[in-house]
């Protein structure tokens, strides 16, 4: 589904991404790790297309096609889906009109009707009560005054509302207690199925108990170091980083 | 059929401001410039009594010792009084004619502008008197509101038909010596509209006027004076377009509200007077003044969507006369390119326990100036007073202004007084996170926008609210990237 080809990134001419390649295919879940740093959030950024990064070398490829040149919402529209670090409030939007709106918007980026009201109460709905989301929250403004944990769950309902092909979740365990914790790998867990395919990018390896990776990837200094099943994330528990920091230098 | 890309271009000029066209009326207009003269002869083409035309000769004079007001935060060529026509009326649009004898011209305008006058057409349960340059020319459902005692006219009419209200109330809020603009208009007014409600009725629907600047080098000065009587209630909407052009259009209305003992009176208002192009040529001066007195357990409600007009003047206030009355002011202003706006309002608190809510949002893009200006004072015998003021300033790319200009005046140790203000700036991030969601970045700075303006748009009537909303989007329209 995604190929990230010898890919190669920078920012105001400092380069971050030092060519990673990486393949993933659908009904796959595939972890990426590392310290601070080492490009896991750009990574993120470059496959949605956030502007300020420039593709030096390589590619990123979704189903064959060429992301490059195509804006953020197209990509959208395409099926990809990024779980913000750090989501953002957006005042007097309430959640049912901007979820309503990326819904709408999206299914008109692809040439489909407007979805009907009836069908998105009822979706609201299912998928409110998947991630125990209090309908009070549906009518606030999005993001305003919501907790960390509160702001991440949002990110879920929104990803389960949007059932993304390739759905990127940046830090979504920062934040969060144990049992937001929970509630939310739950979801994601649900969301999980044959088709679609996740890239958790992570710290810690307490996300990975709930949400059980296929593959585990360490990234340092721009490019990935070592990959491996999720026995790799606790080996990376156990020793830390400077493991493999060291590995890599020797 | 080949479309050219001449027409594209065409289509694309037309689509920035939508009321842009002409209509080729035939049209009954007097040369330019103003004297004493043309003051007579305005007064004398309306049939007007002896009492009306002093009225405006006094008001001449008094405008002719004034100075144009500088203190307010704008800049423009002050237009020549003398290069401008005070009087142009559509030749056939005589208001006590039936539908069909109206020019078919007049009426191909009314459907572009999306005006009912199809007294069938009650599901919008809206009436409507229209204003064409200097007159007005349909008023509608008036038997209706005949039944119930409400007087809804062209205050030309009422002028020979309830000569004992008009001249009881007219100036009495706004004072011909008021200001420069209120003076001018004092002396040349042409039309507008005058609305009566008796005691305790509740106006069953919406009134509204809706005002059109069609004639070149023509200025527009209509006087609305709305009485609300004893116990009664009206919601009273008022909108506003005019062709674009190269040359400025003066626009100098005086709006006065009279609610007397329990009534209520909202007022809204959509104005959408021609911006002027992306280089700042053109666009319509829209220096108005708009004021409302309570009486006792009284209240007045203002709220305004303020998208149009190269440069605007005003400051809808209340005078809290009565004890227990109320004044509000719910403005959203959007400027962009280089339109330039200075509004606010005044609160004027006289009697006891009186309260004024003020929310304002100004919303700055392209090269454009936002200025919020307002005044609350407190006398000193209104004891209790209480007022909340909350300015909000949204700013888009890094070339335009936002500026807060408050003022308080404290005479009674018992007011309470609060005052908010906030300055934020649509962020690439929100842009982003919106884009990521699928919306592209114009539907994101609606959105935004409509979210920072809602506690304003929640305020307006129902039909209003979504045309205001569409309005919002045109208006920012190119102003990002």
């Amino acid at each position: 589904m995604l190929k990230i080809k010898n890919l190669h990134a920078s920012v105001e001419d400092k380069e971050i991404l030092r060519g990673i390649n990486l393949e993933i295919k659908a009904g796959e879940v595939h972890a990426i790790m590392g310290p601070n740093g080492s490009g896991k959030s750009t990574l993120a950024a470059i496959i949605a297309g956030k502007e300020e990064f420039e593709i030096t070398k390589g590619a990123v490829l979704l189903e064959g096609e060429d992301l490059e040149d195509l804006a953020p919402e197209e990509r959208a529209h395409k099926g990809i889906f990024l779980s913000f670090q750090y989501p953002v409030e957006i005042p007097g939007v309430s959640v049912t009109n901007f979820i309503k709106t990326a819904i709408n918007e999206t299914r008109k980026g692809r040439g489909q009707e407007d979805m009907p009201a009836n069908k998105m109460l009822k979706l609201l709905r299912e998928k409110g009560e998947l991630l125990e989301i209090d309908r009070k929250f549906l009518s606030r403004s999005l993001n305003e005054g919501f907790s960390g944990g509160e702001k991440k769950r949002m990110e879920i309902f929104q990803m389960a509302m949007l059932e993304p092909k390739l759905a990127i979740l940046d830090e979504t365990d920062s934040g969060l207690d144990i049992d937001a914790l929970r509630i939310v790998a739950n979801g994601v867990n649900k969301l999980r199925n044959k088709d679609n395919a996740i890239i958790v990018i992570t710290h810690y390896q307490r996300l990975l108990e709930y949400i059980v990776p296929d593959f585990v990837h360490v990234l340092h200094n721009g490019k990935i170091v070592k990959s491996g099943g999720k026995e790799l994330a606790l080996e990376l528990e156990e020793k830390g980083y400077d493991w493999l920091k060291q590995e890599t230098v020797s | 059929m080949a479309y050219t890309e001449e027409e594209l271009k065409k289509e694309l000029e037309t689509k920035e401001y939508e009321y842009g066209f002409y209509t080729d009326i035939e049209s009954d207009t007097f040369p330019k410039g103003l004297s004493e003269e043309i003051v007579i002869a305005i007064s004398k083409r309306k049939e007007e009594p002896k009492w009306m035309t002093e009225w405006r000769l006094e008001a001449f004079r008094i405008w002719k010792t004034m100075k144009e007001p500088e203190w307010a935060n704008v800049t423009y060529k002050k237009p020549d009084f003398q290069d401008i026509i005070y009087y142009s009326a559509p030749k056939k649009a005589d208001p006590n004619k039936s539908l069909s004898d109206v020019d078919p011209e007049l009426l191909e305008m009314y459907k572009k502008l999306g005006i009912s006058v199809d007294e069938q057409k009650k599901l919008q349960n809206v009436a409507v008197d229209i204003v064409v340059d200097s007159v007005s020319v349909a008023t509608t459902f008036k038997k209706t509101l005949a039944e119930k005692g409400i007087i809804f006219m062209p205050i030309s009419e009422a002028i020979q038909e309830h000569p004992e209200l008009v001249k009881k109330y007219i100036g009495t809020v706004v004072p011909k010596t008021d200001n420069f603009y209120a003076a001018l208009n004092s002396a040349v007014f042409t039309d507008g509209s005058f609305c009566y409600i008796p005691k305790g009725v509740r106006c069953p629907m919406e009134l509204s006027t809706y005002f059109r600047i069609n004639q070149a080098g023509t200025g527009q000065f209509e006087r609305t004076l709305l009485v609300a009587d004893e116990g009664s209630y009206v919601s009273y909407l008022e909108g506003c377009t005019a062709p674009s052009r190269d040359e400025n259009q003066l626009h100098a209305a005086v709006v006065e509200l009279i609610a007397l003992d329990d009534a209520e009176i909202k007022y809204s208002t959509v104005q959408n007077w021609y911006p002027g192009n992306k280089e700042g040529i053109g666009g319509v001066f829209n220096f108005v003044t708009k004021r409302g007195i309570c009486e006792k357990n009284a209240k007045i409600s203002w709220t305004q969507v303020e998208t149009g007009s190269a440069i605007t003047w005003k400051y809808p206030s209340c005078i809290l006369k009565g004890d227990n009355s109320i004044g509000e002011f719910y403005s959203i202003a959007v400027t962009n390119n280089y339109q330039q706006a200075d509004t606010g309002t005044k609160m004027i608190h006289l009697g006891k326990n009186t309260k004024s809510t003020i929310i304002s949002k100004g919303i700055s893009a392209g090269k454009s100036q936002n200025s919020y200006r307002g005044l609350v004072q407190i006398g000193s015998r209104a004891k209790n007073a209480r007022n909340f003021s909350q300015c909000d300033s949204l700013l888009m790319g890094n070339e335009c202004g936002a500026h807060t200009f408050p003022y308080i005046e404290v005479k009674n140790k018992t007011a309470q007084i609060e005052h908010e203000a906030t300055t934020s700036k649509i962020g690439e991030d929100q842009i982003f996170y919106c884009n990521q969601r699928g919306i592209d970045t114009e539907k994101a700075i609606a959105l935004i926008v409509n979210g920072f303006s809602k506690e304003v748009l929640n305020k307006l009537p129902m039909e209003f609210a979504v045309e205001a909303q569409k309005l919002l989007e045109i208006s920012l329209e190119g102003s990002v990237g």
